[in-house]
């Protein structure tokens, strides 16, 4: 079974002076999660699409599910977020074991809710690799040079670009493998880590390369939202 | 749900951008997996068309020929998974003499509004027709094509007298042997003249009567119908030449597009009682006709396979550019985009 595991719990302290966090904010005519969601949603390989969000905002979170979905919003679960990603993601994964079971066919794509912009072959490709290889993160080639500084005031090292990417999401993995992994990590450990991916390479398992897509971008700061606001263009009328 | 379209912005140009598909909405949403590239696409990549046409039409996606998968349909008329032949005639009212593909208010794919160069294409459910198993992908990615053949002969049907002892089609490029072998398919007792310029290219219609090179057409040759399959700069020699070898009262259908008017011989016309017609594009009878000819005449199928020039990976806007230009190379057939957007 696949489940969609759509990651809502941020709580925008990098946007500026905004009311709600950004996955809450327009763009086009409907919030971020929203079109998200949406992309998710007409994936037919979910078993179910399952939302995590700070508690605060779960009621508004099912609100614009139902608004959004009608009757079909059964098909997405809201549930808590964690105190970090990976427990949120954690928070997903006890939630499919406790409903559906887990075995070694279980894969979760995991997303940012705040990069709407996805395409379906990308999640197409993140449940095939998954499935091949156990787990996958999509990536772009980076275009900026990567600067490795220890001390952030000289630099260290100047890896060479064309072996550096930068991480997108989804990142997809075998459920019971990530949880087994996150597990058996150390504090210490889980300290450094600021994906999922990184379970897996700390632990010395594969994690396949997915090919992203440049647009395919984090909405972070209020310059993202106007970047995505210009993305989305109706087509102008012709004679 | 944001949907990526890949619009021409400029000739040579593609950029990406989003359009929100309304999932409440009735209709189907398709995922292309096979785009074939047209003439008219080609116009507007190279940017030959006029400089005010451009201006009002672009950014617009290309592509007009294409099937793909059903991803979504709420209304349950197709299946996630059912392969589709994509409609691009796109009528906004019913009338009960006029086709569909001749109302000035229909619109039409990567003409009037957005072609198929889109992560997923929304349409109503009537401008999709689901393509029956065993038919090849590739080659039933340019359907549109052929239907615009099969309409075109449907109109001649009705509208030729019944006298078609021999029919001749003038042009060798790819019109001219889609509109040949649907010909013989549909017309199997008629006899069938190929007239066209290249001798490699008229040394392909092994199923026609007969071919001739337009520059060699013996002396007191004549047909009871005429097609011509010509277009563009060519037109007037074509159509004039037709004037020349058919029959009193014959009728001769014009498929070539030219970009600007054509003279011809009307004074023969007036002599010889002609008459003339034009046939473009498609409707949905059309390309249900062609299905259904694909499946009575499988050696359509392997006829069309001739055709198929290069076939392109395609996951990037680099890729798409790469299918055009390629495209732009070959002397004859179809360039087919693989989608996989």
């Amino acid at each position: 079974m696949v489940f969609g595991v759509i990651l809502a719990g941020g709580i925008g302290s990098r946007m500026g002076n905004v009311e709600k966090p950004k996955q809450f904010l327009m763009i086009g005519e409907k919030p971020i999660l929203i079109h998200t969601i949406e992309k998710f949603y007409m994936h037919d390989a979910f078993e179910k699409l399952i939302v995590l969000c700070p508690r605060q905002w779960m009621e508004h979170t099912k609100n614009l599910v139902k608004k959004y979905f009608k009757e079909k919003a059964d098909h997405v679960k809201v549930l808590e977020g964690g105190t970090s990603r990976n427990e949120t993601i954690m928070n997903s994964i006890d939630y499919i074991e406790k409903e559906y079971g887990l075995d070694d066919d279980t894969i979760i794509v995991t997303h940012d809710s705040v990069r709407p912009f996805l395409t379906y072959r990308i999640i197409e490709e993140n449940i095939k690799y998954a499935r091949e290889y156990g787990a996958c993160d999509t990536v772009i080639p980076a275009t900026d040079t990567i600067v490795d500084s220890q001390d952030g005031k000289v630099i260290s090292s100047v890896p060479d670009r064309a072996k550096m990417y930068q991480g997108q999401t989804p990142q997809s993995f075998g459920a019971r493998k990530l949880k087994e992994l996150y597990h058996s990590l150390t504090e210490e450990e889980k300290k450094i880590l600021t994906d999922a991916a990184k379970i897996f390479v700390i632990k010395g398992e594969k994690v396949h390369l997915v090919e992203g897509e440049v647009f395919n971008i984090k909405i972070t700061y209020p310059y993202d939202m106007r970047v995505a606001e210009s993305l989305i263009q109706e087509q102008k009328e012709k004679k | 749900m944001l949907n990526s379209v890949y619009r021409l912005v400029a000739p040579r140009r593609f950029e990406v951008s989003f359009q929100d598909i309304d999932l409440t909405k009735d209709q189907v949403v398709v995922r292309p997996t096979h785009l074939s590239i047209c003439h008219a696409d080609q116009r507007y990549y190279q940017g030959v068309r006029p400089a005010e046409v451009l201006a009002q039409k672009l950014p617009m996606a290309l592509i007009h020929e294409g099937i793909g998968d059903v991803i979504y349909d709420p209304s349950g008329t197709f299946q996630a998974g059912d392969t589709v032949i994509m409609i691009p005639n796109t009528p906004v009212e019913e009338d009960e003499v006029i086709a569909e593909n001749y109302l000035r208010s229909s619109k039409f794919r990567a003409s009037g509004f957005d072609g198929f160069m889109q992560e997923h294409v929304a349409l109503p459910y009537d401008r999709a027709v689901r393509l029956p198993e065993g038919i090849d992908k590739v080659i039933a990615s340019f359907t549109e094509l052929v239907s615009v053949s099969v309409h075109a002969l449907l109109r001649f049907d009705r509208i030729a007298h019944k006298r078609r002892d021999a029919v001749g089609i003038w042009g060798d490029g790819n019109l001219g042997y889609i509109t040949a072998i649907l010909f013989k398919a549909m017309f199997p007792e008629t006899k069938l003249y190929i007239f066209g310029v290249s001798l490699e290219k008229l040394s392909s219609f092994t199923f026609a009567d007969a071919t001739y090179p337009v520059m060699d057409i013996p002396k007191g040759l004549l047909v009871d119908h005429g097609i011509e399959c010509v277009g563009g700069d060519a037109s007037q020699k074509a159509i004039n030449q037709i004037i020349d070898h058919i029959q009193p009262e014959g009728t001769m259908a014009i498929l070539g597009v030219s970009e600007y008017p054509v003279p011809i011989n009307t004074r023969m016309i007036l002599e010889k009682g002609l008459r003339m017609f034009g046939s473009s594009r498609s409707g949905r009878a059309d390309f249900e006709k062609t299905v259904a000819l694909y499946q009575s005449n499988p050696e359509i199928i392997s006829y069309l396979s001739n055709i198929v020039g290069a076939q392109i990976q395609v996951r990037n806007i680099k890729d798409m550019v790469h299918a055009f230009e390629t495209d732009i190379q070959k002397s004859m057939g179809k360039t087919i985009m693989i989608w996989d957007k």
